[in-house]
């Protein structure tokens, strides 16, 4: 489903992605873990073109997107994006924030782009916030919001940037438990995270990164339990 | 009136000059002001689609585009409005079309504030978190999409304080357009006081329809910004 060959990227003099290569199946749910800079969300930004890359190629779904011919935006639509700081849209309520993508892009109806709005809301427990504007929502339930706003557009993929990594402690299970049921639906997901237990739990694959390569990458049990290399043993050690 | 001030009041009151001039020429004075409140809303209207465009356009990757909003932006903001109005009525205009003193007002009025608001958009486009672009783009709107729907109603509701500034400054500033005589309040202050001298009660009414304008101008401005508030 995704297709990552040789992606090399640099800011300025710094080379934060140094040649990252992997691929990740449909259905799959693949977690991104590695002490920070190491590049992983620069990483999962170049796979919806929020950063563009210096060299190397990425396909979607068989589609190139680092291609200069390719409709970005129609690449974009097929993969969900869910924030750290949850960046939904404060002059809208918690409805319309779920239906503007739909209705403006797809062209859906007010009715049917509120029937998947509420389907969805149902679905993450937020039914009766329908009408509230994030202004007035936890950090838990924001984040909920925000991973209905990206299903909206039912998307083929959806990507997460440390989803939890903003929120107080308590309210980390709710989005966790959301996304665990995604993860069971059959979606497609790369996870960039610091929670190493929805890692074990819900990934099907850990790839561990550090200073702009993957490291190591295997099952979660493998490398949780017998890392194999010497700078994942430090780095599990220091978080586990 | 007689009951509470007495006669001798009123004939106080009647004997005071000034106090006539002004409240026989009370209609003369709001004519004025009409055509101050006619000259502020043409200007800061045109000013406020000017001001879009060229704050946009500034935003750009555009050299053509960028080179002739900074441009403009520069002159109009780098030169006195009194400049202007002079430069434009007397020098410039004359050679395109026959303005009158009011569409000079109005045009010269319109391009100044134009170029403040330029700054004024552009800056509340820039204050709007970085993260809502992306979170706009991410869904897969284009760039125009994500301004119509997601930036720009932000950056609207931080720039109304700034905006208002800039609508009160333009409201008094058309007292400017006086020296092509334009006949608005600050004109036809002028024009009363080479007749009767009265400084004090003359200016002292010009001042206080201004102060009535811009103080009306402010409380609409409130309103806009509660109407808007989301929290």
């Amino acid at each position: 489903m995704i297709q990552i060959d040789e992606v090399h990227k640099s800011f300025g003099k710094l080379e934060v992605l140094k040649g990252i290569t992997c691929r990740i199946a449909p259905r799959e749910v693949v977690c991104v873990i590695g002490p920070s800079g190491s590049g992983k969300s620069t990483l999962l930004r170049c796979v919806n073109q929020l950063e563009s890359v210096q060299s190397g190629h990425i396909f979607i779904d068989g589609q190139e997107i680092t291609s200069p011919h390719t409709d970005i935006n129609k690449v974009r639509q097929q993969v969900g994006m869910v924030f750290q700081l949850f960046n939904l849209f404060p002059h809208k309520n918690t409805l319309e924030n779920i239906t503007l993508a739909p209705m403006k892009i797809k062209g859906l109806t007010v009715q049917k782009a509120e029937e998947i709005a509420y389907d969805l809301l149902r679905k993450v427990g937020l039914l009766d916030k329908a009408k509230v504007f994030p202004g007035q929502l936890s950090g838990g339930q924001k984040q909920r919001v925000a991973i209905a706003r990206a299903l909206a557009m039912q998307p083929k993929v959806m990507l997460f940037d440390e989803p939890t990594s903003a929120l107080d402690p308590e309210m980390v299970g709710e989005v966790l438990e959301v996304m665990k049921d995604l993860a069971h639906e059959g979606m497609t997901m790369m996870v960039v995270t610091h929670e190493m237990g929805f890692a074990r739990e819900v990934g099907h694959r850990v790839l561990f990164m550090d200073e702009g390569v993957i490291v190591e990458e295997g099952k979660p049990a493998q490398i949780f339990d017998n890392p194999h290399n010497a700078r994942t043993q430090s780095f599990l050690s220091k978080v586990l | 009136m007689q009951l509470i001030f007495g006669n001798s009041m009123i004939d106080y009151l009647m004997s005071i000059n000034g106090l006539q001039v002004v409240s026989s020429h009370i209609v003369y004075f709001l004519g004025g002001a009409l055509l101050t409140l006619e000259i502020t809303t043409l200007s800061v209207l045109f000013g406020l689609i000017l001001g879009l465009m060229t704050g946009l356009a500034k935003m750009t990757k555009n050299p053509i585009l960028f080179g002739i909003s900074t441009a403009y932006i520069d002159f109009f903001r780098g030169t006195p409005l009194f400049v202007q109005i002079l430069l434009l009525y007397f020098g410039i205009l004359p050679l395109f079309m026959d303005a009158g003193p009011f569409l000079a007002a109005v045009i010269v009025c319109s391009l100044n504030c134009g170029a403040y608001t330029a700054e004024i958009v552009r800056a509340g486009i820039q204050a709007v978190d970085r993260g809502q672009m992306e979170a706009a783009r991410s869904l897969g709107m284009n760039t125009r999409q994500a301004m119509t729907y997601v930036i720009l109603p932000q950056a609207f509701k931080i720039v109304i304080p700034p905006l208002l500034n800039e609508f009160i400054a333009v409201l008094k500033d058309t007292s400017l357009v006086a020296t092509i005589s334009a006949e608005e309040l600050t004109l036809r202050g002028k024009l009363l006081y080479s007749t009767y001298y009265e400084a004090a009660w003359i200016w002292g009414t010009v001042a206080i329809m201004y102060f009535i304008m811009t103080k009306v101008l402010a409380l609409l401005g409130d309103y806009v910004e509660r109407r808007l508030a989301t929290e």
